[in-house]
């Protein structure tokens, strides 16, 4: 257990964590209803990571992120209107129907890009590194991955140069197979050669940390202290933030596995029910951070939270029904700058 | 006739070549991708349990596994999952595998056979919609095969594995739930295969194109205008001769393509005609491909980028100016 964060503090996380969650929900939803077709990837049981690393990071900073984007993109404060407008594929998305779920982007937020390209955002993140050097003010260069990512070559090269260059970047690795499912079953889980990660920055002597993602604080607290290593100019660091892969991963298509996350069971009111019952009470970082608040007497604040973003995401849904189309016209521009 | 779907064909012609020669193997087992047909492949991991293994999501790593094994008298077979995963082990495929037979005054022999699952897929959108075959036939050394139907995926996968060259077989992935009449006969890499017959006009066509182009057939029929179906089915070599010999009888060509226009196939077979079948030409030749753009995301506008039906049926009303 780390040291909790100022209450302040963590009711900020958490507001980011459940917009999140409900955003994710509803993209569930959304697919079942059929409003998209594509395959797509949920942030479900990382919020505590992505909310916290980002919550660290300055306007002036970069970041970039992978498949896996919804919730480094709202934390990062895009509008969740125009995000769910892209995934709908929508002509007032974030990226006008281009890029859909796989690669919203928000350039004016400090996103380089989004690349669904295992390995793709770790190496672009080096760029980001070495652009935050050149500029000399301080600024780093956060690039969020998976565990997959450390399968594929180019991310060692990436290792190595930004190691070599000290560069301003924090490295964040999302590892989410820790208790995956057996290999075979359609869904890669880790398959590295070995079981510590952060033996591959460290093999390039970059500083290495695990912590538990799902646990908002101690990510909080590794993302402070790493960036500012980064901006003394000490060079990248690596965090392996751990998390308990959310029941509803699937090939391609995720499932509501776990239901609708039920705020009441954080309250203290209901239980936790069914096959998932452990990952619930266990694992899921917004119930966590949930329930600390509310065994410190937070209970109608929380319930008014979710209330709140649930009003919010409800108007981003209705947002993204309600956009248009983009006209079939249009399927040549942007190719250029 | 018994009907097999496209990915029971892909899988039927794995399990006969791994029974016919131990030299086979599987590095990557999720030839059918992570779809509703994956589960086909469980017969093969249970029959081979030796012979398939799955890498980790290191394209580079298991497609130099794979050269490496054939330079060392192996015949793997590497699955490289969505053709767009392909450019990251570019190297490996046209800088080793496609080279290696020529650079050492053909000492070397490199049979190692790529799968990938290519083309516009539904919501893939940029980075998982590519068919990288038309980048693959600037590679002198590869051999490339796209077949359209479950028979032309077991002949052309029996025969990429029986190959002494590097091979690459793209299946589209809209391909590999479709069902057809399914012969276990050999087809010879480098041979076209005429789909139809029609005086009026030739579509060259290849993998899924080539169902579109039989579907504007049947279309254009009813108004009158036999379109001939020229299926590739292999895209090096290039079958020259049925493609001129089908242009001799129509004198009207339409190329169709799902990769991009510039340097595309269709660019190819238009190139070829132009240039050794223009007395046989009535018509300018017509091209129809993807757009000159990355795939997009929204349904709509995927669809304004990628040949259909309509689209084929327009270009061949066009060059027999049938309108």
């Amino acid at each position: 257990m780390s040291e909790p964060l100022p209450e302040q503090s963590a009711w900020r996380l958490l507001e980011t964590m459940l917009l999140i969650r409900r955003f994710e929900e509803s993209v569930l939803r959304m697919s079942a209803e059929g409003h998209f077709a594509g395959h797509y990837h949920l942030y479900i049981g990382q919020e505590a990571t992505g909310a916290a690393v980002i919550s660290v990071l300055e306007q002036r900073d970069r970041l970039n992120t992978t498949h896996r984007n919804h919730g480094h993109v709202l934390a990062r404060g895009a509008d969740p209107g125009r995000a769910m407008a892209e995934i709908l594929g929508r002509a007032s998305g974030l990226n006008g129907g281009r890029g859909g779920t796989l690669h919203l982007s928000e350039p004016g937020l400090g996103f380089l890009s989004t690349s669904g390209i295992v390995g793709g955002c770790i190496s672009l993140g080096v760029g980001g590194g070495y652009a935050c050097s050149q500029k000399k003010d301080g600024s780093v260069c956060a690039t969020f991955f998976g565990d997959g990512a450390l399968e594929e070559g180019v991310s060692f090269e990436a290792l190595n140069i930004a190691a070599l260059w000290k560069l301003p970047v924090l490295f964040v690795c999302e590892n989410n197979s820790a208790g995956a499912w057996a290999p075979g079953q359609g869904y890669p889980t880790l398959v590295h050669a070995s079981s510590d990660l952060r033996l591959i920055p460290q093999s390039v002597g970059m500083r290495a940390v695990r912590v538990d993602g799902a646990d908002a604080a101690a990510v909080h607290a590794a993302a402070t202290e790493a960036v500012a290593r980064c901006r003394r100019g000490e060079g990248p660091v690596f965090i392996e933030a751990m998390t308990k892969r959310w029941p509803g991963s699937n090939p391609l298509w995720p499932e509501p596995a776990t239901g609708v996350t039920d705020i009441a069971i954080a309250a203290g009111e209901r239980q936790a029910a069914g096959e998932h019952r452990d990952w619930i009470e266990r694992h899921d970082p917004v119930l966590r951070l949930a329930r600390e608040l509310a065994r410190a007497g937070g209970v109608p604040r929380l319930r008014a939270l979710d209330q709140a973003v649930g009003t919010r995401i409800d108007a981003a849904v209705k947002f993204a029904l309600e956009s248009p189309l983009p006209a079939a016209a249009t399927a040549c521009e942007h190719v250029f700058a | 006739m018994a009907k097999h779907s496209y990915a029971q064909a892909l899988v039927d012609a794995l399990h006969d070549s791994l029974a016919a020669d131990d030299r086979v193997s599987l590095i990557g087992s999720y030839v059918l991708g992570l779809g509703p047909q994956r589960h086909l492949m469980d017969r093969i991991r249970q029959d081979f349990p030796d012979r398939v293994v799955d890498p980790p999501t290191a394209e580079a790593g298991a497609a130099a596994t794979g050269v490496g094994a054939a330079m060392a008298g192996m015949r793997p077979f590497v699955d490289l999952g969505t053709g767009s995963f392909s450019f990251l082990a570019w190297s490996q495929i046209t800088n080793e595998a496609a080279v290696s037979c020529y650079m050492s005054g053909g000492r070397i022999t490199v049979p190692v056979t790529f799968h990938l699952l290519h083309g516009v897929r539904g919501g893939g959108a940029a980075q998982h919609s590519h068919s990288p075959q038309s980048m693959l036939c600037n590679a002198p050394g590869l051999e490339i095969v796209a077949p359209s139907n479950a028979a032309d995926a077991y002949g052309l996968t029996r025969a990429a594995l029986q190959s002494n060259n590097p091979t690459v077989i793209v299946s589209h992935a809209r391909l590999l739930g479709l069902e057809a009449e399914a012969h276990k006969t050999p087809v010879p890499i480098g041979r076209a295969d005429v789909k139809r017959r029609g005086r009026d006009a030739t579509v060259v066509a290849n993998s899924l194109m080539t169902h579109y182009a039989l579907v504007a057939a049947e279309r254009l029929a009813a108004d009158g205008i036999e379109a001939e179906v020229v299926d590739l089915r292999s895209l090096a070599p290039l079958d020259e001769r049925t493609i001129l010999d089908s242009v001799s009888r129509t004198g009207r060509l339409v190329v169709v393509d799902e990769c991009p226009l510039r340097c595309g196939i269709a660019s190819e077979i238009a190139a070829t005609v132009a240039e050794r079948g223009f007395g046989l030409l009535r018509a300018p030749i017509v091209r129809v491909t993807r757009s000159q753009v990355p795939v997009p995301y929204s349904a709509v506008l995927e669809a304004a980028i990628t040949p259909d039906a309509d689209k084929i049926a327009g270009a061949v009303r066009k060059v027999t100016d049938k309108h």
